[in-house]
């Protein structure tokens, strides 16, 4: 068929991973906009229950996960410009700072479980876990994918597996002022 | 007809409309029953009519959805089914489990009887034998239509297809886990009931909709399979979780209202997909098939998904509203345009596409095809309304008011009249429809310019 080139066609990368992107998108904007809803029918029970949050923690991990990111799109350079060798490093180190990332999240869920709170405590707490829950998830699955294109290093594939994991940095980006810091 | 072995689909689809007549009869008899609490109550009570209604839509259904796999799997994968044999003992199966059913139902024998009793639970209420049974057909219908992919050509159309069919068949398996506990009973009863309609069902959809569209405008394999794989993400992504709106009231934790509403606000998105799907191929199209009916369905099929499943489903999925409407009419009125759009249509759509061609009629118009599409159609589309209008006043009555549920019955009688009257239209299209497929030998208005296949 002697078609126009769909706009579809100027995409980088792969449709599927767009579809996937602009899905989760859409999950976790649902996810914060609902919080912020059912924040303005209780600013200060959310604003108290805030304050338990690790706010510098959380700081940290963003500056991690930018790290990472950044590591990512350089391998993708790296892999295009055939620095095979240098790409393979960067995935990794974007994957080990994808871990660091959980362990700092981990440390933080420890101090809320030790201080009994749970995703049943209020409002503000279910949607804490359910989003940075569901966030920890992608980037375990980040992490996962990241060490799959390492090994298989088509760089079609490392530009799927950076675009995904630019996706779990942008949530966190946005995730991180909404719940920690909005005041 | 290209292979032999796509005449088992001929049978399937035949048992199949003789179950769609049980089904729409049995709807007309739960419809007059609505109207005139006591008809038949000491013989027929109303579980019971209900129970015929929904098993019946799901065994034709499903037997459907094999007919349509034994038909396009030999033209898909270019070889016949690795076994007719099986795919009559198949059928034979699922045909003495059905009667099983219907005996077990009317009379209710075995009461309580842990293998031949009925297990009282919506939808999955068959005895335990004939869950077994199922369970071997499926395996039968599996294994023979798995040899026949994978001894052939794999095309996304058959491997979407088998992917949603084997979900289809373990998704199955949970109906044979029935804890004490009420909540986890329900929690796994979804598994099934929803997993498969707003799951593993939307797969087998997709798919055999995007064969449909191949056959029908010959457009590119290629771009139909791109449409096909974002479809089944969206369903994917959208319905697992989408389960979770089914838990706002069973016992489950409370994040499952947020992840519930979130997600299945999402279910929207693969239904018009899929509408958008049917409408951009058609325009892209370059072959005008003389086969209107199966376009017909299929562009309804895609359409009234989109309002059944998509819409009407949205307008109750979040937990704030389902809150209050929760199992009042409007359930009904979702469950009929749903069932009816995206599964009901899509058997029809394959029925009509592919029955003139296992009967050696094509081409033909099915002029009286098209005029029981209206029928059905226009019927279940008026009852949806009715329902919906009941629904309302029902959930305000009710639910906002505090009114007891019987008072309230009686205060939207109304609506139920006309949603009988709504049902005895569809049930004359249905029977149309059988007829139409069954009887005439020819009938041409126009033939078509066919461009060559590809």
């Amino acid at each position: 068929m002697n078609e126009q080139p769909s706009l579809l066609d100027e995409l980088p990368g792969e449709l599927m991973i767009w579809v996937l992107i602009i899905s989760e998108l859409l999950v976790f904007g649902a996810g914060l906009a609902a919080f912020l809803a059912v924040r303005l029918t209780d600013p200060i029970g959310f604003a108290e229950a805030q304050d338990h949050l690790h706010r510098t923690g959380a700081a940290l991990n963003t500056i991690v996960l930018v790290t990472s990111g950044f590591l990512a799109a350089k391998a993708l350079h790296w892999r295009e410009v055939a620095q095979r060798a240098k790409a393979r490093f960067a995935l990794i180190s974007a994957a080990a700072l994808g871990v660091v990332f959980l362990i700092i999240k981990g440390m933080e869920y420890a101090d809320k479980a030790a201080l009994g709170i749970g995703p049943e405590t209020n409002a503000f707490f279910t949607f804490y876990y359910l989003l940075t829950g569901f966030h920890a998830a992608h980037v375990v699955a980040g992490i996962v994918i990241l060490l799959l294109v390492t090994w298989k290093d088509d760089p079609r594939n490392i530009e799927t597996g950076a675009q995904f994991w630019h996706m779990v940095d942008l949530v966190w980006v946005i995730l991180f002022p909404v719940v920690y810091l909005l005041g | 007809m290209k292979y032999k072995s796509q005449k088992i689909a001929l049978v399937y689809f035949a048992v199949a409309l003789g179950l769609f007549a049980i089904q729409v009869l049995g709807g007309l008899l739960a419809g007059w029953i609505y109207v005139s609490p006591n008809f038949v109550s000491e013989l027929l009570p109303f579980n019971i009519v209900r129970m015929l209604h929904t098993n019946s839509l799901i065994v034709w259904l499903l037997l459907g959805f094999f007919g349509a796999a034994y038909f396009l799997i030999p033209e898909e994968s270019e070889r016949e089914i690795h076994s007719e044999k099986i795919a009559y003992l198949q059928l034979a199966i699922l045909v003495i489990g059905t009667l099983g059913v219907v005996v077990t139902y009317v009379f209710n024998l075995f009461e309580g009887h842990w293998l031949l009793g009925k297990e009282g639970r919506e939808f999955i209420e068959q005895p335990k034998w004939v869950k077994a049974g199922i369970v071997v057909a499926a395996l039968l219908f599996l294994y023979n239509v798995t040899m026949t992919v994978l001894q052939g050509k794999k095309t996304a159309i058959t491997n979407i297809l088998l992917l949603g069919l084997w979900g289809l068949a373990l998704c199955f398996l949970f109906a044979f886990y029935n804890p004490e506990n009420l909540a986890l009973d329900k929690m796994y009863w979804w598994y099934v009931v929803h997993l498969w309609v707003e799951g593993v069902w939307e797969l087998i959809m997709a798919s055999i909709l995007a064969y449909l569209m191949l056959k029908l405008t010959g457009v590119d394999r290629e771009v139909v399979e791109k449409w096909l794989y974002v479809i089944v993400a969206a369903a994917l992504f959208s319905g697992i979780l989408g389960t979770g709106h089914h838990y706002y009231w069973i016992g489950t934790p409370g994040y499952w209202q947020w992840i519930g509403s979130i997600f299945s606000s999402l279910e929207i998105v693969p239904f018009f997909a899929m509408m958008a799907f049917a409408f951009v191929m058609v325009w892209k199209g370059r072959r005008d098939h003389p086969n209107k009916a199966a376009l017909l369905w299929s562009l309804g099929c895609g359409t009234l998904a989109f309002f059944g499943a998509g819409v009407w489903g949205f307008l109750h999925t979040l937990h704030g509203v389902n809150y209050y409407s929760h199992g009042t009419q409007i359930t009904a009125a979702h469950g009929h345009l749903a069932f009816y759009g995206a599964y009901v249509c899509l058997n029809l759509a394959i029925i009509s596409y592919a029955l003139p061609i296992l009967r050696n009629r094509d081409p033909y118009n099915q002029v009286l095809n098209m005029v029981s599409f209206w029928l059905m159609s226009s019927g279940m589309v008026f009852m949806t309304f009715v329902l919906t209008f009941a629904g309302t006043i029902q959930t305000h009555l009710q639910r906002v008011m505090g009114e007891y549920f019987m008072d309230v019955q009686d205060q939207v009688a109304l609506f139920f009249w006309m949603r009988f009257g709504a049902g005895v239209i569809v049930v004359i299209g249905a029977l149309l429809f059988i007829y139409a497929m069954a009887v005439p030998r020819k009938e041409i208005i126009e033939t078509g310019s066919e461009a060559p296949a590809e």
